[in-house]
This record gives C-alpha cells, structure tokens and sequence, in this order.
C-alpha cells in the first residue's frame, strides 16, 4: 500500500529527550537522563513502523515526545510538513486532532468516572463543533467502527473487559479522524488471546481510513505481523532500522540478533536447534551511558573501537540502516570519517554533562 | 438530578450508618428551623389585623400613626399602648390609660361608650428577637421562668432567642468560611500539584511564611482599625484558612497528574483546567472531604473563641462565643452555661457524626461492600 516515493508523513530528526536530574536545595543540574538520545526515523503515508527494544530503552518516552506530550530537549518533529518540535503547545492545540495515541493500560487510560459515551466524545468536545445529537450519532459511529455494542455508551469503563476497553480508547483516538496514532504497546496488557483481536482492528482500521501507525511494542513476533519497517531501539537510540522482511530475515545488528535470537519459533524441529544469544549484564543507565557505543558493555562481539566512538547510523543495504562499527569497519573512508565526527560530537556531549 | 452510580453506592453506604443519617435529619430540621428565626423568635407580630385590615410588620414598615398612635417613628409592638391601639382599632383612651381602655374592650367590645373594631396580633412562638431588651422587674440575667425559657442574660436579652440566632450565625459563618476556604485551597493545591516544579516550590514557601503570620493579632489589628462585622469575619478567616486544604489536594493533584488517563486527555489537546476540573479533581474529593469536617468545627471554634476574647462580632450580635463569656461572668446564673455548653456540644456532635458517615462513605475500601 505504502508508495515507496511517497512523501513521509512523520519526520522526526535528532530527537532528543533528556530528563535533567536534579540535587541540593536549589535543584542545580547535576546531570541528564538520555531517556531518548539523537533519534531520527520517518514514516510514510499509510505505513506503520514498529519500535521495539527493551523495557526502559526510551520507546515511550520516544512516542511521547513525537506527540509532543513531553517537551523534546532538541530535534525537529514534522508533521505533515508542519514543524510542531518548538511549537508552544498553545499553538499545537489547533493540530492534535491530526495525531492520537492509543495508550498502554486501558484500564489506566480511560477515566473510571466517565461513560464510554462520554469518554470517546471528549475530544469532539474540544475540537469539534458539533450539536449534542451529532456527537452521540459520532460516538455510535466510532463504536460500530471499533465493533463496540451500541448499547454500552452508558457504562463505565470497569464493566467492560480489557479487550474492549482497549476498543474504547482507540474509538477515542479515532474519534477526531487523526492521520497519525502513536500506539503505545496497546497490547501488552492484554490477554494473548485478545491481543489479535486489536491488533486485527489496528489493521482494518488502517486499511479503512489510511492511518499512519508508529507501533511501540516489545513483543517482536506481534510487531513482525503488524509492521511494516522497523526499528530496533537500545538505550535510547536506533540500533537497526530496516523493512520488516530484511530486519527478520537478515539482522545486522549484534542486538537486533541477540533481540531475535529470542523469539520461540512455532516449529520444534527448528526451536529445537535454535541458538539464542544470551546477553551478559544489564542494560547500563541513561544518566551515564558508556562512552563509544552504547550496547559495547554487553556486545558479544564487540572490538576496541566500540568503546571509543559511537558509531552512526549507516544504510548497509537500500533501506537499512544499523548503527554499528562491524559495518563502518568495511566501509570506504568516507564511513570512517563519519564515524570520527561522531566521536568528536561525543565528546562535546561528555563536557557539556 | 441523577447520581452516578458510584454516588448512589455512597449515598446508600451513608444511610446505611444510623448515627450519621439520623444526625444529618435532626441537623438538617434544626439549621432549617434557625433559617427561619424571625419567624419563630421576633418582636414583631407575624400578622396584624387592624380595623379590619391585615399588616405584616416582618416585612413591611409601620409607624406609630398607622394605628392612631401620635408618633411618625416604628412602632415598638410589645409596649402595651400599641398592643391596645391594635385591639381595640384605634381607641383614644389607650394612648392614656391603656389597662382601663383594654378592660372595658374586654368587657362590652366598646371603649369610652364608642363602639370598636376588634383587632388582633399572631406573635411568634418566642415574642423577643436577639437584641430586644426586656422589661424584667428583677436585676439581669434572670433565671428560666415562663416567658423567658431558658432565663436572659447580663443585658436582660432572651438566652433562646440569642440561640436561636446565635445557632444559624455560627452554621451560616462556618459553611461560609469553609465554602471559601475550600475553594481557594483547592484552587491553590490543585494549581501547585498540577504544575508541579518551580511554581510548587515558590508557593509553597509562601505558604509556610503565611502560616507563620499570628492570625490572632491581624485580627486584633483590624479590629482596632474597622469595625467588626460578619463578612470583615468571613474575609479574615478566610484569609488565615485557605491553607488548611491546600497540602491534601496538591498532594492529590501531583499523584494523578501522572495517571495515564490525564496523560490520554492531554494528548487530545484537552486544556490544562478542563482536565483539572474534569479529572483530577473528582479524585481529589475524596481527600478533601476527609478534611473539611476539622475545617467546619475548627471555624465555629475559632468563631467562638474570637467572640469569647471579646475581637469577633459585636456585642449586639447573636453569638454563642459571648453567651460563654457570660456564662463565665456571671457564675450565679447556670443556665447561661448549660445553655451555651449544650448549644455547641449538639452542634458539634451533629456535624462531627455527619462527616464522619461522609467520609466512611467516600471511603474507596468501604465502597465495595
């Protein structure tokens, strides 16, 4: 569906996302969390990319900032060709009908004090000028369209099971007709036996209205059915980026292997013979990242370079990119003088902390 | 108006405790009785009829002339003149000897030979009202007897009627107070909570340096400089007591700024005081409600107090601070302190096993029963 010379919908370039940390009495900064660290992707028209990586690598608070429901450090987020990145969000108000989020927890996401009626309006009330009777006819059509019963616009949200409180919140996201959803693990708080179910609406839904999906989830099988790029995360930044076919068949990325050397595979003759790659440590602190790369604490291939320069995101195949020194290494010059600059910017970073 | 469900589980789990449903009926009867004061203690008659025409004093002016007495100023209904005058529609005589004119009205229905057009007066249940002045005949305060039930005090006043008053001012002063109080607080934790950060941090340093100020002088201080009265009251106590409530909501408000709910409202470009008032303060209640019951005794205390040190409202006025402080002054007269001691313990009582049932009912683990 997605036209490869389509132009991007979604642009996020050098996003940065820094928590400061604070101490003493009068809050002096002592320091930064890189919650999300110089991360640049674009989405297409009607594509939807996945971002996975581990609990705390960033993915959230990357999909937050891109709604600009944080204030993102640096980094310009385009929208649309609209730049909303420094936008004050007086002004953005105007815009955030264009882009939605489906969040985490339904359970959490929807306000227990509020009917579905009134839930799944609430946005119309903000944006839309529309009579009493319109808006009720607009949330009957959202939940006919998410496949709610009607005649649960009165309840609450605690008499309604995970699955379809899940539907409540993305009957809410629609509700305003948005181009862009960021879908914020919409699943993992599901039972498995729900989760195909919304991820199959999350589809149809596409299908039907041309929605544009960033898909945050950790679960890698899920996003390989739903996605149609990927990228791959570690402590705050884009480890591997690449079509979902390519990043499957053909990681390059030590993480991205070791990332999907994980998965069990449906057949036992080959999860049997599978070898997966078990990481040794933790993942280090986004307040004091290791110099170089970030994953060379952990890498199980790791070489001397990596702890000295961090390496740049280079496109290895047509359309996919790993930040990695195994591939700077076989480059031309011209590589390796990218990754030099890389490391000068690296050290400015360190003084400036 | 319907109650969500949740407010109707409330409002049964509120029923459902005998002591705080029962106290809110006999509360609710008597503050809805003291609305009514003027109606129950007052020195004017409720109705006149006079030459066959009805007069309704608590509403409307009448001088003296009205009724054929001699003066253009309001008539004093309880002097025995006016109370002739009415009786016996006009009769000169009762301008002079009103005993001899009532009697022969009595006796024949005529006054000096003229025949009369009989009048009568309703008076309420209790014929004096806060301020008026008794004529006693014995030194003041004066014991319980049949026209005064529960005696009057040092300036000769009746003790039930300043009650009676004196019980709606102190209810009317405390819901007033704890109303502006509540929302100012709230107002201010909600703000502070919300926003958190720098805005937090200044204000909240403000508010220890003005919960340093000795309230107690300022109002000495102002008292010196105005002249009391009830909304001057209302205003500093609101000043002094806004603070009460604001570290339980801005402690709410920081907790559920970050639920995920308030995080979806915001993603939908919902402004900042729609999610505020939509979402976070319905949580917010809970706690607030937890508070306001120390809030509404601590003013009718603080009312009182400020009456008994002689700062709060004017002498004059209905108060049951300087019932007690009579009562102190004046220890041969008992019923001054059994009244003014059994006027606050009811109240009191009332309101505190009221709010207690409320706030058992807010009460989130109590809910699902």
């Amino acid at each position: 569906m997605a036209d490869p010379t389509a132009k991007p919908l979604v642009e996020v370039r050098g996003l940065k996302m820094y928590f400061p940390i604070t101490s003493g009495l009068l809050r002096r900064k002592v320091g930064d969390v890189k919650a999300v660290d110089d991360v640049s992707f674009s989405i297409m028209q009607g594509e939807t990319l996945g971002l996975v990586g581990e609990s705390g690598c960033g993915k959230s608070t990357c999909g937050r900032a891109v709604l600009r429901l944080y204030d993102p450090t640096a980094g310009s987020i385009r929208i649309d060709g609209t730049e909303i990145g420094t936008m004050s969000q007086r002004a953005l108000r105007p815009l955030r009908p264009q882009m939605q989020m489906v969040f985490q927890d339904p359970q959490a996401s929807l306000n227990a004090r509020m009917t579905v009626a009134a839930i799944i309006s609430e946005p119309l009330d903000e944006h839309a000028q529309m009579s009493r009777a319109e808006k009720l006819q607009r949330v009957y059509e959202l939940m006919d369209a998410v496949g709610l019963n009607r005649q649960f616009a009165n309840r609450y949200p605690h008499e309604f099971s995970g699955g379809q409180r899940q539907r409540i919140g993305i009957a809410r996201a629609l509700a305003l007709n948005p181009k862009f959803i960021v879908c914020d693990e919409p699943i993992a708080a599901l039972d498995v036996s729900i989760q195909a179910q919304v991820v199959n609406l999350l589809e149809d839904l596409q299908e039907k209205l041309g929605l544009t999906y960033l898909f945050i989830s950790h679960d890698l099988s899920m996003v390989r059915h739903i996605c149609d790029r990927v990228a791959v995360m570690y402590l705050g930044r884009i480890a591997e980026i690449a079509p979902r076919d390519a990043l499957y068949a053909n990681p390059q990325h030590p993480y991205t292997q070791a990332l999907l050397s994980a998965v069990p595979e449906p057949d036992p003759v080959s999860e049997s013979t599978r070898k997966r790659i078990i990481l040794q440590g933790d993942v280090p602190s986004p307040a004091n990242p290791p110099k170089g790369c970030n994953f060379c604490t952990r890498c199980p291939k790791v070489m001397p370079v990596c702890r000295e320069i961090k390496p740049d995101l280079l496109e290895i195949a047509p359309g996919h990119f790993a930040a990695c020194h195994l591939h700077t290494q076989t480059k031309t010059v011209t590589a390796g003088r990218t990754g030099g600059t890389g490391a000068i910017e690296h050290n400015q970073q360190g003084e400036n902390a | 108006m319907a109650l969500s469900p949740l407010n109707q589980r409330r409002w049964r789990n509120f029923r459902a405790n005998r002591r705080a449903y029962w106290s809110l009926l006999l509360f609710s009867l008597i503050f809805g009785l003291s609305l009514f004061a003027e109606l129950i203690a007052n020195d004017k008659p409720l109705l006149v009829s006079f030459r066959g025409e009805l007069k309704y004093p608590l509403t409307r002016f009448y001088s003296e002339r009205d009724f054929g007495g001699d003066f253009q100023t309001a008539v004093s209904w309880r002097d025995a003149e006016v109370q002739c005058l009415i009786r016996t529609g006009g009769a000169e005589l009762c301008l002079d000897d009103p005993t001899a004119a009532l009697a022969e009205a009595e006796a024949s229905g005529t006054v000096e030979g003229v025949k009369i057009e009989p009048g009568w007066m309703i008076w309420p249940l209790i014929p004096f009202s806060y301020n008026t002045i008794s004529d006693l005949g014995e030194p003041a305060p004066s014991a319980p007897d049949n026209r005064h039930w529960l005696g009057t005090d040092n300036t000769a006043r009746d003790v039930l009627a300043r009650v009676i008053y004196g019980f709606r001012l102190s209810v009317a002063f405390a819901l007033i107070v704890t109303l502006t109080t509540s929302v100012i607080g709230i107002a201010a934790g909600a703000v502070q909570g919300y926003f958190g950060g720098a805005i937090d941090l200044i204000f909240q340093r403000v508010i220890e340096l003005w919960g340093s100020v000795p309230s107690l002088y300022i109002i000495i201080i102002v008292a010196a400089i105005w002249p009391m009265n009830f909304w001057l009251l209302v205003i500093l106590m609101t000043v002094f007591g806004w603070t009460a409530l604001v570290g339980v909501v801005r402690a709410e408000f920081l907790r559920a700024r970050n639920f995920e709910y308030v995080r979806a409202a915001r993603a939908l470009g919902v402004p900042d005081r729609v999610i505020m008032f939509r979402h976070v303060l319905p949580n917010a209640m809970v706690a607030t409600l937890t508070m306001l019951p120390f809030v509404i005794t601590g003013t009718i205390a603080g009312l009182a107090s400020l009456d008994f040190l002689g700062f709060g409202l004017p002498s004059s006025a209905p108060s049951l601070g300087e019932l007690t402080l009579q009562a102190k002054q004046n220890l041969q007269a008992p019923w001054l302190a059994f009244t003014a001691f059994f006027t606050f313990a009811i109240m009191l009582s009332l309101l505190v096993f009221i709010f207690e049932g409320v706030r058992d009912a807010f009460d989130p683990r109590k809910t699902f029963r």
